[in-house]
């Protein structure tokens, strides 16, 4: 019952946290200089039409019941008009935010495989070659700037070796079969980019688990290693690695502006930066809310997982919830 | 703030002595450490140490590659390019460091006071945290500083803005700890007003974690100022900075790699030296980081 509660009331917070970053994008966008009507109509506009604009714009009335308005309608499904092409936001962003996960999701289903892997790994062999090189490796990953991994990877596969498209020249009307053999490079650049942190907090973790009285035990009573690693410690191990995996996957969904800017590829991240520079207020806040909702998703995604994992979560009543906020 | 003489000292003293232990045998923290030193010497000294101004542009001589004039070339505006990178250290330190200790500073101090309250401020505080933690980093960054137009100033706020939340969780999650202990309710039955304890009892036990997030979260500042200036919304051209100069260069990547190249190798040392710095003070201080290392 208590697991149920829990549940329950991490479902309520994850609503209210939705909501919640909505409204601080909102009043943030409003903050934004420079006025939409005029920017639409052009600098020759008379104030009337200005004027006329804003009103049916909905620009001239104040900024909560515009909110309440904008929260209504996205209760409902409906996210509003953009304002810069006048299309519904909703198809636009779907598209979207569908390329960017043809980039993210082979990244973060390869690259969390990879990196939980060799995080063991490199626990397990603590000191020795392989834990250095893995380690090393690692380290020289999140010190580059990934938009210099994906420069380099540019450059190499448009002049050096020119087998994979190195930018995408489609606009964001590509279908995903057009755009599958552009998906790699980005797709590399983002595994990369978050493999290294995965890969370091699971390292941690095995080395912090290896040591503990249980694992030892296991040793003594003359399990392999393998059988010792999977059994033992593997499950323990996992679980403070989960938070950073769930962390890191959300941070995908930002990392791919930069990504998707490089490559010129047309996801959620690059109508991110388009949106911000043509202050397109519904299409900023439609962008704000699909990613928060995928932040806490992943982190909710994390939860469960702790719990399924771990049996301790399930009877010590509101631990997991304490813990993680 | 009841900061007295006694409370300050207490401070002091548990941060030079977390430094003074951390310090000794440990090769990790004292590589990173020798590298951000390093790198601070060189952007101090920049203006002394280059015999070029890194604004100034040649027509006559662009794009050339290693002269004696120019150690690393010049870019296609005929800037010299070592200029330019060690100019460049003072604005990604900058910004790094007033960003970072702001954001670790109020991260702190609304992360230890939240958790003393454990109430329905609390639970409050938390959930706008991770309102905002849930919205993407780079648009958070991208909105303040169109908002307000980008300069040193509104980079600093807008990374603030970004990773107090980030922080505060962190330092909230040690506090919780350290007010079961006894010295806590000591203070408390003693009648101690909150602020004071939080700032004497509370916080120089925390200080490790602190110290920790401090290195941590300096190497991901200087990953994000520099995407900034890439992406177009950070420093503006002319300023030297490595993101700006990547950007501006990378187009010319076969013609003077160097142009690319050295900013990114500037950049990365930096950040190498920083995550050194924040494993060895970790490793030392013994704080776990399997929680921490989530990405940017």
């Amino acid at each position: 019952m208590s697991a149920v509660v829990a549940v329950g009331r991490r479902v309520l917070i994850a609503l209210l946290t939705i909501v919640l970053a909505s409204l601080f994008v909102f009043l943030a966008v409003q903050a934004l200089p420079g006025d939409v009507a005029r920017q639409l109509l052009g600098q020759d506009a008379t104030p009337e039409a200005v004027a006329a604009l804003r009103e049916t714009l909905g620009l001239d009335r104040d900024v909560w019941s515009r909110y309440a308005d904008w929260l209504l309608g996205a209760v409902r499904g409906d996210f509003g008009v953009s304002l810069v092409s006048g299309a519904p936001v909703g198809p636009d962003l779907l598209t979207a935010f569908g390329n960017s996960l043809l980039i993210a999701v082979p990244a973060v289903l390869v690259g969390i495989t990879v990196a939980l892997l060799l995080g063991v790994v490199a626990g397990v062999r603590r000191g020795r070659t392989a834990d250095t090189a893995i380690s090393m490796t690692a380290l020289v990953l999140m010190s580059v700037p990934e938009f210099m991994m994906a420069t380099v990877l540019v450059l190499l596969f448009a002049i050096v070796f020119p087998v994979l498209p190195a930018v995408v020249l489609r606009g964001p009307e590509a279908t995903p079969v057009e755009l599958l053999p552009s998906v790699v490079l980005p797709a590399v650049v983002l595994t990369l980019a978050m493999a290294a942190y995965v890969v370091r907090s699971m390292r941690s973790s095995t080395i912090d688990v290896m040591s503990r009285e249980f694992v030892v035990t296991a040793e003594l009573k003359g399990l392999t290693p393998l059988q010792v690693v999977r059994r033992h410690a593997l499950p323990s191990a996992l679980l403070p690695v989960l938070d950073v995996v769930a962390l890191n996957v959300a941070w995908l969904l930002g990392g791919v502006v930069v990504v998707e800017n490089v490559f010129n590829y047309p996801g959620m991240g690059k109508l991110m930066i388009e949106s911000v520079h043509n202050r397109d207020l519904p299409m900023i806040e439609a962008i704000a809310v699909v990613s928060a909702a995928v932040y806490v998703l992943c982190n909710l995604a994390a939860d469960m997982t702790a719990l399924a994992l771990d049996p301790r979560l399930r009877t010590r009543r509101r631990t997991r919830s304490r813990r993680s906020a | 703030m009841t900061t007295t003489p006694d409370g300050r000292s207490s401070l002091r003293g548990a941060l030079g002595g977390a430094l003074g232990g951390a310090l000794r045998g440990s090769p990790t923290l004292v590589v990173g450490l020798a590298l951000v030193t390093l790198h601070v010497l060189l952007a101090l000294t920049a203006p002394w140490t280059t015999g070029h101004d890194p604004v100034v542009t040649d027509s006559g001589d662009v794009l050339s590659g290693p002269t004696a004039a120019h150690w690393l070339g010049t870019d296609q505006y005929g800037r010299d390019i070592l200029s330019r990178v060690l100019h460049g250290g003072r604005y990604a330190l900058a910004v790094t460091g007033l960003a970072t200790t702001v954001a670790v500073a109020a991260g702190t101090v609304i992360g230890c006071f939240t958790a003393y309250a454990d109430n329905w401020l609390d639970e409050v505080v938390m959930r706008v945290m991770d309102a905002l933690l849930s919205i993407p980093t780079v648009l958070a960054l991208l909105v303040v500083v169109t908002v307000l137009d980008p300069d040193l100033w509104v980079v600093v706020l807008a990374i603030t803005v970004v990773y107090t939340p980030a922080v505060t969780r962190v330092v909230r999650g040690a506090a919780r700890a350290v007010i079961t202990q006894d010295y806590v309710t000591a203070a408390r039955a003693r009648g101690e007003r909150a602020p004071s304890i939080v700032f004497r009892e509370i916080l120089p036990n925390v200080l490790d974690v602190v110290l920790v997030e401090l290195a941590m979260r300096a190497s991901w500042v200087v990953l994000l100022v520099a995407t900034l200036s890439f992406l177009g919304f950070g420093a503006n051209p002319p300023t030297p900075d490595w993101g700006l100069m990547v950007e501006e260069n990378r187009t010319a990547l076969t013609v003077v790699p160097l142009g690319t190249i050295a900013p990114v190798v500037a950049l990365a040392t930096l950040v190498v030296g920083l995550n050194l710095s924040a494993d060895g003070l970790s490793k030392r201080l013994g704080v776990d980081r399997a929680q921490q290392g989530a990405a940017a």
